[in-house]
This record gives C-alpha cells, structure tokens and sequence, in this order.
C-alpha cells in the first residue's frame, strides 16, 4: 500500500474538511432555528475569503508584505469574520425576515435569489479572473517550510494547521457559547420551539440576529482558510463549497452542530480519497453517492434525531 | 382573521327550509371569493371580468397571437428570441408542474433540460455515427428524462422538501461537473476510457430535427414546431390542471399531512410530478440542441436554472398563464439588455412606471420625479465646476433623450471604481429605505433615483452580461418580498 498517498489525502480531506465544517456550523444553525436553507451563506464564505485577500493587498501584497505574518492573519480573521457577519445579518434584515411566516417555498427561492445577487455583483465589482492569496510567498513562505513531517514522509505546513487548528478553536468556542451562554441558551429555546421560546420572553428577532451574525462569521473566517491554505479566490467560489458544506450539513443531521463538523470532516475525506484513489472527474458523483446513502439509511443525518412530526 | 367577521347566514324563512338538507353546500367552499385578495378600483373591476372569460380562450389567442409572428416580421433575431422565449415558456411549464402545482423545490430541473439535449445530440450526430429519425428520438429521450427524473426523486421521496431541495440541486451540479469532464469517461477506472460527452467542447454537428427524410434546417419552421410543441404540452398540462392527479398535487402542495390522511398516495403523486417535471425539460431539450446543432455542458448550469425560476416565479407559480406572463418579460427584458442604447430606455421607463404606479398620491409623484431631476442638474452644475472630469463622459443613447441626460448625469472620464463604491451605495440606499416611511421615505427616494440612474450610467451599462444576472437575483429577492404569489397569481387570505 502507498502509504504516502493515504497520509497526504488524509491530511488534505482534514483540511478540506475543516473549512467545510465551518461554513455547515452557520448552515446548522440557521436551519435550526428559522428552518430555512440559506443558499447565500456559500457566498458569504466567498465575500470573506475576498475580504481575506483585500487585507493582504492593503499590506503591500503577498510578495511584500509591510507587518509580520501573524498580525496580517489577526487583522484578517478579525475583518473577514466581522464583514460575514454583518453581511449574514444585513440579509437576514432585508431579505428573509419579512418571510419568516411565508410558505416554505418562499425564502428558499428568495435565498437563491440573494446568493445569485452577491455572486454577480461580486462579480461586478471585481472582475471575473482567479485572485491568490499567495501565502506560499509570505515572508519568505515561512508558513509553508516550517510544520513538521509525519510518518510516510508527507510534510504539513504551518497553514495547514493553523486551518484545522482555528476550525476547532472556533468550534470550541461555538460550543461553549451555545453551552454556557444566555444567549446560547435563548438560541437553543427559540432552536427548539421558536413560538413557546417567544411566550417564555425570549427576543426571538435578536437570537435570529445573533444566530446570523456568528453563523456567517464562521463562513467568512471559513473563507480565509480556505484562502490560506488553497490560494484561489473568485466570485463562484461560494456556490460549490456552500453546496458541499451543505451535503456536510445534511450528513451529520442538519441543526445538529456536532454534526456539521462530522459531516464536515466526512465529506472533505469522501473528496480528497476519491480524487486521490478513483479520479478527480468523479469525487462530486462519489460526494453524491454518500449522500444518498446517508438519506437513505439515515435520513436524519449520522448524529440527527430522528424527528417527530407534530401536527 | 377572526371567525366574528363573517356574515352571519340568514335567518330561514321558513322552518322547512332551515331543516331541508344542504347537499353540496358548504360554507367553507361557498366563501371561495372572500379567501382572495380582494381587487378595487377600474383596474380591479376590469381584472374580475377577465377572470370570467375561460381560461382556454386567453392560451388560445395566445397561440394565434404567436403563431403570426414569423409572418409579421422576416428578421431572424425577432425570430430567434420568439424561440427562445417559446422553450423558456416549455421549460417553465415543466417546472410548474414540480414547484407549481406539487409544491416539490426541484432545483436540479435544468440537468434534465441538458440530459434531454445530450440525449438528442448523442443519437443524432456523427459523435457516435447513430442518426436515427426525429420521431423515434424525441420519445425515447422523453421517457429516458422522466425515469432519470424517478431515480433521482426515488431516494428522496420520503423527505422533507428542504432534502429534495440539496439533492437535486447537487444532482445539478454533478450532471454540469460529468458532462464538463466526460471526454476521458472509463468506469470507476475499471474499463478503457471513452469519450461520451466531448467534454468542455460538447458535442458539434447535430442533426437538424428528419421527419421521414424531411429535414427541417429553417428557423422559422423550428419557431412553429417549438409552438406547436409547447400548444401540446399547455393543452395537456391544462388537462392534468383540473383533473384527479392535478388536484391531488395541489392539495399535496398545500398540506402533505392533510393529504396522506385523506389516503392520496403521497409518495407515487411526488414521483409522478417529479417526472412529469423532468419529461418536459427533456422534450425542450431535444429542441434545444436540434435548433443549436451543437450543445456543451455549461448551458445547463445554474443561471438558466435561476432565469427558469424567475419565469416561473414573476409570473406566479401554479399559474399557466403566468408562465407565458413571465417568459415573455423575462426573456424579452433580458435580451434588450444586451444592447446598452436599449437598456437604457429600459431602465428608465421601468423606474418611471414602477413610480406612476407606486407613488400615490400624485402631488407626491409630482414631487418626486421634479426634485429628481431638480437635483440631478444641481449635482451636475456643481461637480462641472468643482471637478470638470466627472462631467467628461457621454450618456449611452443619443438622440434628444441623451443629450437630456448629458446635462443631467454626471460622467466621470474613468467609471469603474467610482462606480463600483457607488454602485455598494445604491444597494444600501436601497435597503436604508425599505425602513423609512412617510415624507422621509419620499425625500430619500430623490437621491436614491439619482444614484441609480448614475450607477446604471458609468457601470452597469457597460457590463450588460453581468447586469442581467444581477437583475435576475433582484426580480426573485422583491418579488418574493412583495408580492409572492407572482403576477398572475391570487393571494390566499387564510382563514382558520
């Protein structure tokens, strides 16, 4: 067996999956609590990732870079998960409140409306060419030849970990927040059952602004990631990766955060295995395929509970 | 709504009367016309008459009204968009048929419109040397689209309709990303690998549609057969509408609880509409890819999806005049914006009537179109002389209109940034007045008006292609916040 394909897939299906369960976190909880398939929160994983790659231009650019590595990546963390956020909320406003009694049907084709007004006015607003983040050439590409060498020789750069390292701090910190917070707690009630959670004196429109705030700033550092440790960024860049992060959801058990993060992980490896052992054609019939299986065996999902329908 | 609010039924006249038995009245049916949004007005009256007149006769002069078309005008462009609005109008009847009337959000709908091209394209053309006869193509292709279309619902079937919602849209999705890559197909690596789909460069040299060694090669005669093809389908379409299985669906769509409890077949009503759905998209396919002579995977990917469901939804999903409604504004809109002097006009006309009619009452309108311009040659007097290079372009029509708006909108010799900041600014003017209201709201709209008008000007004008798809988004994100029910479709009022 090639021992030194298998680690690099497993490192690569980590990674890949990593960002996926990013954004799948933001799709769970939106779906948790207003039921809605927010088919915009790919592109405001798309919108991070540019904010990511504005704020390397602003530091003079991959090549020359004006500040040190880590405060570059501080300062586009903190931007690029504040400008997802506010995004998230400002269509949660504009688009979808108005919608929240509406038969099912509508805010679902008025998300795809939404993700197809950001991708195209992004594609207005910045041209439809392939951006690089270039992180191979910062400082030397210093977060690339430092990192360590696991067994069948396959080397993980520093950007590789801080992908899978910063995806689970925030998952870390996501928990405790729905955990231990009263906001938290609020999300779970309004989560749970939104009507009874409003009579118990819940501000339901605030956990939904709360919800879309942390969800689609989860999405915009998703795209920073992403951007760090892929390079590529474009305008169509959030439709695929929503979509995968959405099957991610779907896998695990949609509203379930646990969840997202095991579909994550199970469809960023079903990709990286397929591309690398049948062919790269196929890794999108092979994601498809696990999805069906999965609707078909579970159809609540891997870690979902199976849903009692009330009437 | 209160159950207060309704009349209360009449007093008897006579006690036999009052026990006489109802049969077939029932309230709940008999108030049909109060559950309606209602109408007022000249308009309203003019609106309930028509609803009077039968429903066959509009789709009938439709048929007329199109099928006079090619004989009024010989230019081939009026033609073409003529055809291209009758498959958008065929592919929009299909989908109606899932979203519609079934209520299933089948957002893989265009990988069956490409399977049914593909399907076409694949049996007539020197790709694998098969030219067989149209009239045995097109029902083998049709049936092959609605069995895939099964298949593909089949997993979904027991789900809820968010799920069949991601796997037909990924459906979608891999059937762009297979086609794309076809040209080196073996399976799972197990076989010699074969070039199926030609891959990014589609398959070339279809067959135009042979009909018993005729071939039909002009674009007017594909106008008629795509005419007559979509007649047939609204003929059968209209049929399903009112019988059994068309309310079967409707009713499926409205509460699929209610429905399974009443003993419809939930799953089999699902799979048929599914596949109905897809048949069609195939059906359109095929004369897609006649027409064409050549297909390639990335027609079929998700902007035609979203054109469809604009169409679809403008005109009122469930509603068949309202596919015909909105393929005609949809596809017509969208081919004027490829020509910027045209658009233009558009832009304009669609902004003042969208006034007229919102803008009540007129000392309001009046107002607002006269301090709209007001401050346009204000704002433009200003920046002349303050910065003479942001007055240095000219508009993009001529004529009187043009150098009206020369004087009126400001210009800048390098647009794109600027009006890349402004054109942030205009969606968030937008957005900031959907909160305001009263003399605010009115005072706000003049500069938000000036800002779009400068917008479309320096930016929006110059990438049309962009634009459309952008437009496109708006259509579905206002139409579906303002008026849900589309154009032609009639608002429910509940009551409970």
């Amino acid at each position: 067996m090639n021992w030194n394909l298998f680690v690099t897939e497993l490192v690569a299906g980590i990674t890949h999956g990593s960002v996926y369960a990013l954004i799948a976190l933001g799709y769970s909880m939106v779906y948790g609590i207003l039921k809605l398939l927010n088919f915009a929160h790919g592109d405001i994983y798309m919108v991070g990732a540019f904010i990511g790659f504005g704020i390397v231009t602003v530091f003079g650019g991959a090549e020359s870079l004006s500040v040190n590595v880590w405060v570059l990546l501080l300062v586009m963390f903190l931007c690029a998960m504040l400008g997802g956020g506010l995004l998230g909320v400002l269509i949660e406003r504009f688009a979808y409140r108005r919608l929240r009694n509406a038969p099912r049907i509508a805010p679902l084709i008025t998300a795809l409306g939404v993700s197809f007004f950001l991708e195209n006015a992004a594609l207005l607003l910045l041209g439809g060419q392939f951006q690089s983040y270039d992180s191979y050439g910062w400082k030397g590409g210093e977060l690339w030849t430092r990192g360590f060498t696991l067994p069948a020789g396959v080397h993980v750069g520093v950007a590789q970990v801080i992908v899978v390292a910063g995806a689970v701090l925030l998952m870390i910190l996501l928990t405790v927040f729905v955990q231990r917070t009263q906001l938290g707690k609020a999300m779970r009630a309004t989560s749970f059952d939104r009507e009874a959670a409003a009579m118990m004196g819940i501000d339901v429109d605030r956990v939904i602004v709360a919800t879309f705030f942390i969800g689609s700033a989860l999405a915009g550092a998703a795209g920073v990631f992403n951007g760090l440790a892929y390079q590529q960024v474009w305008p169509y860049m959030g439709f695929q990766a929503g979509l995968y992060a959405f099957i991610a959801a779907v896998v695990g058990g949609i509203g379930n955060l646990p969840g997202a993060v095991v579909g994550g992980l199970v469809i960023g490896l079903a990709q990286s295995f397929s591309i690398g052992y049948i062919s790269s054609t196929f890794s999108d019939a092979i994601v498809f395929l696990v999805l069906i299986a999965v609707l078909i065996l579970r159809p609540t999902g891997v870690l979902g509970r199976a849903a009692v329908q009330k009437v | 709504m209160d159950g207060d609010d309704r009349d209360i039924p009449p007093i008897p006249a006579s006690p036999a009367e009052a026990h006489a038995p109802r049969v077939g009245v029932d309230e709940w049916v008999a108030s049909v016309a109060e559950r309606r949004e209602g109408y007022s007005g000249v308009l309203g009256r003019a609106r309930s008459e028509l609803e009077r007149v039968p429903r066959p006769v509009f789709y009938a002069a439709f048929g007329v009204a199109a099928a006079l078309l090619p004989a009024i005008t010989s230019d081939g462009y009026i033609v073409r968009v003529g055809f291209d609005t009758l498959l958008y109008m065929l592919l929009a009847l299909g989908l109606n048929i899932t979203v519609g009337y079934a209520g299933l959000l089948d957002l893989g709908y265009v990988a069956f419109y490409g399977f049914g091209a593909y399907g076409y394209a694949m049996l007539a053309s020197p790709k694998f040397g098969i030219h067989w006869n149209t009239l045995a193509i097109v029902p083998v292709v049709v049936i092959a689209t609605a069995i895939l279309g099964l298949l593909v619902a089949l997993p979904s079937r027991r789900l809820l309709g968010d799920y069949l919602a991601i796997v037909t849209l990924f459906f979608g999705q891999l059937f762009v990303a297979v086609y794309t890559n076809g040209e080196r197909m073996s399976l799972f690596g197990l076989t010699r690998s074969h070039d199926v789909t030609g891959g990014p460069n589609g398959i070339p040299n279809v067959d135009n549609f042979n009909v018993f060694g005729g071939r039909i090669g002009s674009l007017q005669a594909y106008y008629y057969v795509a005419l007559g093809v979509f007649l047939l389908v609204l003929l059968v379409v209209f049929l399903i509408d009112t019988s059994r299985t068309g309310r079967a669906w409707k009713s499926l769509r409205e509460d699929p609880l209610a429905a399974e409890l009443m003993g419809m077949p939930v799953n089999r009503l699902k799979l048929i509409a599914f596949a109905a759905g897809a048949a069609v998209a195939g059906l359109a396919g095929t004369l897609f890819a006649a027409l064409n002579t050549a297909v390639f995977a990335s027609d079929f990917d998700v902007p035609t999806l979203i054109i469809i469901y604009a169409i679809l939804i403008l005109g009122g999903a469930g509603s068949i005049g309202g596919v015909i409604l909105g393929a005609l504004v949809v596809n017509i809109s969208l081919e004027v914006l490829r020509t910027p002097g045209h658009a233009t006009w558009v832009f304009y006309v669609t902004i003042l009537a969208t006034l007229l009619m919102a803008l009540r009452p007129w000392r309001v309108l009046a107002l607002v179109l006269g301090g709209t311009v007001a401050f346009g040659y204000a704002a433009h007097a200003i920046v002349a002389a303050a910065w003479p290079r942001g007055v240095h372009g000219s508009p993009s029509v001529g004529g009187w209109f043009g150098s009206g708006l020369s004087g009126w909108e400001l210009h800048p010799s390098n647009p794109r940034l600027i009006g890349n900041i402004t054109f942030i600014a205009l969606v968030l003017a937008v957005l900031a007045l959907t909160l305001l209201s009263g003399w605010k709201r009115w005072a706000a709209m003049i500069p938000t008006l000036y800002l779009a008008g400068f917008v479309w000007e320096n930016r929006l004008v110059v990438e049309p292609s962009i634009t459309r798809l952008i437009l496109v988004g708006v259509i579905l994100i206002v139409l579906m916040n303002a008026r849900p029910q589309g154009l032609l479709g009639t608002a429910r009022v509940e009551i409970v």
